[in-house]
């Protein structure tokens, strides 16, 4: 029985034609909508998608919840209304690239991929099961979609700035998203990226943090204070934009732009928890797991 | 800088940027990737033929591991040129993380490792690289002896397409590998055939290695001379075969005693064939001194190592 349920969740995570259609269909319903019309066709994604994150972390006894609900509607915005991506062909050449560096918040990205049709929502199932693909943080070689592999943090922007400096040497079209946690940045890589970004006029590339004000054990500013946030990437040369990271008129707006001549950083307000009221800003809700009550409570907050 | 070695030989970096230049003038995937280190990494030609090629990002090592990882997602072949300490130490978290769990297909190339920087002292020696990259996942640990095996280990990387870790040596060494021998992972040469001991070396211990069996032949010991250029994965098969033929195996190498080529030899005959063993190495920070006298002050030379390989002898 174990070895059998050991070969299930182990199967390798391939595109699914359900999901695949079902995420065609919505990006083209959201083409073919006016402004106002799109914002209630993220927010009934995100709703889905925060529900299955729920579902995923109370099967698997563990994961990030807070951090995946505050980045939720970022990643919703992109899957399904910015990025130039087919999950049909994962290592399209021409792709863009999204990178989540806060590798942390697996079940999110997960949620999303396998809701975009890179592979089925079922196997959502398997998050953090022995031998599955779906392991606590992402893995290129296993997840389609995924395009490197982060959890230890402050790596992703780097590899990002490499993606987008490729895109530069090639001359080719495609663009890099990065979205890092704001606790991340205390890691001196991203420093090191954001000033490298800044000399190689890097366009094509956008960064957004995740600024939902908690890290592991406490908020950033009694931690190690970040701001001036915004006047920090400003000074390194960035194109700075602060939003409303749960807005998704403000996060079209500044996720839809044509790359400028320098590197964007998007600095996403947000809250940790987000959609479930018991969990929101709470730091406890780092990496808890919800009781059965509360899991039954969340999704029905969660309700279309 | 450190003092320019006016000994003789063959200094490594330049076959690598003579083989890099000629690798990349076909094959439009390869970039090279550096901290600042055009010039200790020799790649003032390389910018001058391939200006768009180059990727320097400044003494920012961790970004410069994890840009390489960018470039190979989009399909270049990144050769990351850097001081073989700074590399390693500075970024091993992106080298483990972003190069060899993500499986990229990088050439991660250590400039002037082991003690090669001598005078600058221990922060710029590269000593713990051997153990540290050989501890990681299935990262290809290489290190040539030689400006021809140089040459050859790049060729064989671009054809391989995995992550590897290559020192490319600054101390200059003779050519001791015969001519045509082509680099493959996992295959050590025998340089010297003998009976009574043998001899596994890397890089720039493998000519003190061949001068050490003249010596041990001169006193009516065969020593058997390998060179171990591929450190990981090992070649089995040619230690196993040394395990059982000689007496007994004495490792040296341009590195720490504890983690390095010793070690993964000992871990094999142990387990497979027991043997006694000497480890020759660095065993602890060196004192200021260049390169050469810090060989004599850690014995690493020809006399040391045939008595060392003659009192091993003498142990059974």
């Amino acid at each position: 029985m174990q070895a059998q349920q050991q070969a299930t969740a182990s199967a390798a995570l391939v595109s699914d034609p359900v999901a695949l259609a079902l995420w065609r269909a919505r990006r083209e319903g959201f083409e073919a909508a006016t402004s106002a019309q799109r914002i209630p066709l993220l927010r009934s994604s995100a709703n889905h998608i925060r529900r299955q994150i729920i579902a995923t972390i109370d099967r698997a006894g563990l994961g990030h919840i807070g951090g995946d609900l505050s980045v939720t509607d970022i990643l919703v915005t992109l899957f399904e209304g910015v990025l130039r991506i087919d999950p049909a062909q994962p290592a399209w050449e021409q792709r863009d690239r999204f990178i989540l560096s806060k590798g942390h918040c697996a079940a999110a990205l997960y949620s999303v991929l396998a809701s975009s049709g890179y592979f089925a929502p079922a196997r959502l199932a398997d998050f953090a099961a022995p031998l599955s693909p779906l392991n606590g943080h992402p893995n290129r070689r296993k997840v389609p979609g995924v395009e490197t592999n982060t959890g230890p943090l402050g790596h992703g922007l780097p590899v990002g700035v490499g993606c987008a400096t490729a895109a530069q040497i090639m001359r080719q079209p495609w663009r890099t998203y990065v979205v890092l946690g704001d606790g991340e940045l205390q890691e001196g890589s991203n420093w090191e990226a954001a000033m490298y970004a800044a000399q190689c006029r890097l366009g094509s590339l956008t960064a957004i943090v995740d600024r939902n004000r908690l890290q592991q054990g406490a908020s950033t500013a009694d931690t190690n204070e970040l701001e001036p946030l915004a006047d920090k990437w400003t000074a390194f040369g960035w194109e700075t934009h602060v939003i409303d990271g749960h807005s998704y008129d403000e996060l079209l707006n500044v996720l839809g732009r044509a790359p400028g001549d320098k590197p964007r950083a998007v600095i996403a307000n947000t809250i940790k928890g987000k959609g479930v009221s018991f969990m929101e800003n709470g730091v406890e809700w780092h990496h808890k797991v919800p009781s059965a009550a509360q899991v039954e409570a969340a999704i029905k907050e969660l309700a279309e | 800088m450190s003092k320019e070695d006016s000994s003789s030989g063959f200094d490594c970096r330049q076959a690598f940027s003579e083989e890099l230049a000629t690798l990349a003038q076909t094959d439009p995937r390869i970039v090279a990737v550096c901290n600042d280190s055009v010039g200790s990494s020799n790649l003032g030609a390389f910018r001058k033929a391939f200006p768009d090629r180059l990727i320097n990002v400044g003494i920012a090592e961790q970004n410069m591991v994890g840009v390489a990882a960018g470039l190979a997602n989009a399909g270049l072949r990144p050769f990351v040129c850097a001081a073989a300490p700074f590399l390693t130490g500075r970024a091993l978290e992106q080298i483990k993380a972003d190069v060899v769990y993500s499986d990229f297909p990088i050439v991660l190339c250590g400039m002037s490792p082991g003690m090669a920087y001598g005078e600058l002292g221990p922060t710029h020696h590269s000593i713990e690289d051997i153990a540290w990259t050989r501890a990681i996942g299935d990262l290809a640990v290489i290190v040539p002896a030689d400006p021809e095996e140089t040459r050859s280990a790049m060729r064989w990387a671009v054809n391989a397409a995995r992550p590897c870790y290559m020192r490319i040596g600054r101390t200059k060494v003779p050519a001791v590998m015969p001519e045509g021998r082509a680099f493959e992972l996992g295959r050590a040469t025998v340089l010297r055939p003998g009976s009574d001991v043998t001899l596994v070396a890397i890089g720039t211990m493998v000519t003190r290695a061949l001068a050490a069996a003249d010596q041990l032949a001169g006193e009516g010991i065969s020593a058997r001379v390998i060179n171990a250029a591929s450190v990981q994965p090992l070649d089995e098969q040619t230690i196993l075969a040394a395990a059982r033929e000689t007496r007994g195996i004495v490792t040296i190498e341009e590195a720490m005693v504890r983690g390095g080529l010793g070690s993964a030899v000992a871990e094999l005959v142990s387990q497979q064939h027991p043997t006694l063993m000497r480890i020759m190495g660095i065993n602890d920070f060196a004192p200021t001194g260049n390169a050469s006298f810090l060989f004599e002050y850690f014995g690493l030379t020809p006399a040391n190592i045939a008595r060392t390989a003659g009192e091993l002898l003498r142990a059974h």
